[in-house]
């Protein structure tokens, strides 16, 4: 098993993270203008990122990294797919 | 799996701490900034810090255990040099679609 205090400080951002994407989600929930729902996906994206690669220290295996960069990239073509959808009215011209 | 040095161990904490620490931050002020402009400055920084760290602290507990691996380093590189790509074109966006904001007009400058 893992020492407590590594277990200790994995259970706090474990903790920290999940209370960024609740937020993230009321912000996505709640965004008075398209822009802000935008970024607070954008935003749960990168915090998905981060639990992934919590879930794979706590494990101790490194296959959960493969997973956490194919997040990395949906996260990011998505964003750019939704920004240029909002400024152009097209994604690919 | 207990083969973790004790300077590894006391280096993971610290930087998950810090990324932990650095994701509520950036979170809170996603929530609490009054406009757009100013909440796009919160997570775009401290939000990829802080995933940066909590992969720092992956890759110490994974090298230390003689996992050694590029795919840490190579998700870390790639977080940091598309955020303010995505950052650079929600803005534009906004710009686009004029979405108010509470940032004071400037005066005019003196001439001359």
């Amino acid at each position: 098993m893992m020492s407590p205090l590594l277990a200790w400080a994995l259970d706090f951002a474990l903790v920290a993270v999940a209370l960024a994407m609740l937020l993230c989600g009321w912000r996505l929930l709640r965004g008075p203008e398209t822009t802000d729902r935008v970024l607070a996906l954008d935003t749960l994206y990168i915090n998905a990122v981060a639990l992934v690669i919590l879930l794979g220290i706590r494990q101790g295996s490194t296959l959960l990294f493969e997973a956490a960069l194919i997040v990395a990239m949906l996260g990011f073509v998505s964003t750019v797919a939704l920004a240029r959808y909002l400024s152009r009215g097209d994604v690919i011209e | 799996m207990n083969d973790i040095p004790l300077w590894a161990e006391i280096a993971a904490a610290a930087l998950l701490v810090i990324g932990g620490v650095f994701s509520l931050v950036g979170a809170i002020g996603l929530v609490r900034f009054p406009d757009f402009f100013m909440r796009l400055h919160a997570p775009t920084k401290a939000t990829t810090l802080g995933v940066g760290g909590v992969l720092l602290a992956s890759v110490v507990v994974h090298w230390s255990r003689g996992q050694f691996g590029v795919q840490e380093l190579l998700i870390t590189l790639f977080l940091f040099v598309t955020a303010p790509v995505s950052a650079n074109l929600m803005a534009k966006a906004a710009l686009h679609l004029r979405v108010p904001s509470k940032a004071p007009v400037p005066e005019d400058l003196p001439r001359g």
